[in-house]
């Protein structure tokens, strides 16, 4: 008797575990994990995955989401953030980035809103740079500086009081590869039909 | 089971006649000394990951005000600390402490001494390893990028190993007890140990991708809190609202009710986290309407521990474990009632990518699950370390720093997270007023931060003093005020 109170007991809280998850885990997977890729949207290259494993491993996506919520929900549309994010948009991507937070603004179709290279490193070396206000983090370490910049390198047009003296600052493979990887964040194609 | 239902208390609460007085107590003072080291282990190395993990927390909140403090030095950039942080507080403090604290609960409960301790010795260091290497992976850039679940594999193994090491061994003991009623703490535990390691598997198994891997890691974030932080608290709270004030919990129908609606509708509730995005619709209106459905048991457990409480209030101004686990109780009914209105679509629009959310999980992470975890500490301490807490006036310096410190935290979020919401869906109003706006009140945050962890260092501190049997010799037990006719 003691024996089966307990089995029923382990068989209760089993049972209501893995309905939750087969409920808002298992069955939206089974609707959404086999969509066809929109023919808009492009395998990210080596270059944009190594930039996206730079922004994983800063931490980005602790104030940066990647979604765009639909018109009536929040103001992302009145802020030209893009169409409302479909789960085929996320195709390529994992771990995803869909991200809870907005410290900083939406980045889901960032090259489409701020699509100057120039731009984004001075944001990336120091983002109060080109946004007094802004509470980001400087990346100093994605960048280096050298005498003068190489062959088909771009040294940051950095205002005096904050460029180093006999020196340029360009950046590294990382800090390119990151912003490639921002640069490729585009999803204003045409949205195939969602399940939703 | 369910049978003993009008002799709802734990069996040892029951006072003993005068004749077994004796052999009672023996029996307590031989499962305790059965439990203490390997109990002792998991709480001392828990304070640990408390400093360690309050320091990062610190240093999180003051980089969104002074955000080149600390700048080059890519260790300890925000998106690195911020991992740390949360891993360390919630891995490691609450989980160390939540494990030391069940195995001692398990063997009063079970009325038998702990069997298997090897395996706890084993489980607390590979634990602990695991949490070291996890930590230092995160904050030298090799996280998995999932929040709660930023871990490599390297680090996630041990730790697993480490709860499972620790389930068999609560699992043994609990099939050797020599009791046939089983208090309400003991389903939270039980039931905690068969969830957790599931949802640690497959978080951490990858066996997702894109927008399902966002429902698999939200589903996973807020089901720890589920499967392990909240049973902790509840187990907690359970056990020593009664066991203090000596009467028994007011009814063991409602612990009943709360425990399996708890299950039922706690398992549902993580898509909320993803309101408006590209989710579908339906899975995400479960969620918001099972977290509603919270209400049942939040209340019912409410209830239960206020009825039980009820006339007695005045002892928290006496026993420390009281003042705390009341304070957890309390914070527990708030932060439920208030996750539950936050899930819904009105509040989400607004509340949702803010500091708001942060706050919630605060007053759930510390102000409920750890201030409860403080309290059985104070009451646990004493009782395998065989040393008072020599300085009262210490517990009440921790109290009220975490406390104050906590709730400040809470309100400076609430505030400046609603405030930054309604900025943000403000289309006429350009997004860096959303950042603008939460500047004072990310001031309070760091305040408030900074309070709990003096606090948390004081507590540490006369935690080794009790395990170091240093300090004044006392007889009585350190409270925090003198009771009437206590001269010590």
């Amino acid at each position: 008797m003691m024996f089966i109170r307990s089995f029923m007991f382990f068989l209760g809280v089993l049972a209501t575990f893995l309905l939750g998850w087969a409920g808002i885990v298992g069955i939206p997977d089974s609707m959404i994990s086999r969509l066809e890729p929109p023919a808009g949207l492009k395998r990210y290259t080596a270059e944009q995955l190594y930039g996206r494993s730079i922004y994983i491993r800063e931490g980005c996506m602790y104030c940066h989401s990647q979604q765009a919520r639909p018109r009536g929900f929040g103001a992302d549309q009145e802020r030209f953030w893009g169409r409302p994010s479909i789960p085929a948009d996320f195709t390529y991507d994992r771990p995803h980035l869909l991200g809870t937070m907005r410290t900083g603004p939406d980045l889901v179709n960032i090259a489409v809103r701020q699509p100057s290279e120039e731009w984004q490193y001075l944001h990336l070396y120091n983002a109060r740079l080109v946004t007094s206000e802004s509470i980001m983090p400087p990346y100093p370490w994605l960048f280096e500086e050298k005498p003068t910049a190489g062959p088909g390198e771009k040294a940051l047009a950095l205002p005096d009081s904050v460029a180093p003296r006999n020196a340029v600052v360009v950046p590294t493979r990382e800090g390119r590869a990151l912003i490639a990887y921002l640069l490729s964040l585009d999803r204003t194609y045409d949205a195939p039909r969602s399940p939703k | 089971m369910t049978e003993q239902a009008n002799s709802s208390m734990p069996v040892e609460n029951q006072s003993p006649g005068p004749s077994d007085h004796q052999s009672d107590e023996d029996l307590r003072i031989h499962i305790d000394d059965s439990a203490t080291s390997p109990t002792l282990l998991f709480l001392a190395t828990s304070m640990v990951w408390l400093i360690i993990g309050s320091l990062f927390g610190v240093v999180v909140a003051l980089k969104f005000s002074l955000p080149d403090w600390l700048g080059s030095v890519p260790a300890l950039t925000f998106g690195r600390l911020r991992p740390a942080h949360l891993n360390t507080v919630v891995f490691g403090f609450v989980s160390l402490a939540g494990a030391g604290m069940v195995i001692w609960l398990t063997g009063r409960l079970c009325r038998t001494h702990i069997r298997w301790t090897g395996l706890l010795y084993i489980s607390v260091i590979i634990w602990n390893l695991g949490l070291l290497l996890g930590t230092a992976l995160v904050l030298a850039g090799y996280s998995e990028g999932m929040e709660w679940l930023e871990f490599p594999l390297i680090a996630v193994v041990p730790v697993a190993l480490g709860f499972v090491l620790f389930a068999a061994s609560i699992l043994k003991t609990f099939a050797n007890r020599s009791v046939e009623h089983i208090y309400i703490s003991l389903w939270y535990i039980l039931a905690s140990l068969v969830w957790f390691p599931i949802l640690y598997v497959i978080g951490n198994g990858r066996f997702y991708q894109g927008v399902s891997q966002a429902a698999m890691n939200w589903w996973f974030a807020h089901n720890l809190l589920t499967v392990w932080v909240t049973p902790l608290g509840l187990a907690g709270a359970y056990y020593f609202i009664p066991k203090v004030i000596g009467r028994p919990i007011y009814s063991y129908y409602l612990g009943l009710l709360g425990f399996w609606s708890f299950a039922l509708f706690y398992n549902w509730n993580g898509l909320h986290h993803l309101v408006g995005g590209p989710v579908p619709t339906w899975a995400v209106s479960i969620s918001i309407v099972a977290s509603l459905l919270m209400f049942i048991p939040v209340i019912t457990v409410a209830v239960n521990h206020h009825m039980t409480a009820f006339g007695n209030l005045k002892l928290v101004r006496y026993s420390p474990t009281l003042r705390f686990v009341v304070f957890g109780a309390m914070s527990y009914t708030v932060v439920s009632l208030q996750g539950s209105l936050e899930a819904t679509r009105t509040m989400q629009e607004i509340v949702h990518f803010t500091h708001y959310t942060v706050g919630h999980a605060h007053l759930g992470v510390y102000s409920f699950a750890s201030m409860i975890l403080f309290g059985a500490m104070y009451y646990i301490l004493p009782r395998i370390a065989k040393w008072e807490w020599p300085y009262p006036a210490l517990i009440k310096v921790h109290f009220w720093l975490t406390a104050v410190g906590v709730l400040l935290y809470f309100v400076a979020m609430e505030v400046g997270g609603w405030l930054q919401g309604m900025a943000m869906v403000n289309g006429a109003v350009p997004f860096i007023d959303s950042v603008i706006v939460t500047r004072p009140w990310l001031w309070g945050r760091s305040i408030g931060g900074v309070m709990m962890t003096i606090g948390n260092i004081l507590f540490a501190y006369h935690f080794a003093l009790v395990v170091y049997r240093a300090g004044p010799i006392r007889f009585a037990p350190g409270w925090v005020r003198k009771a009437e006719g206590q001269t010590s």
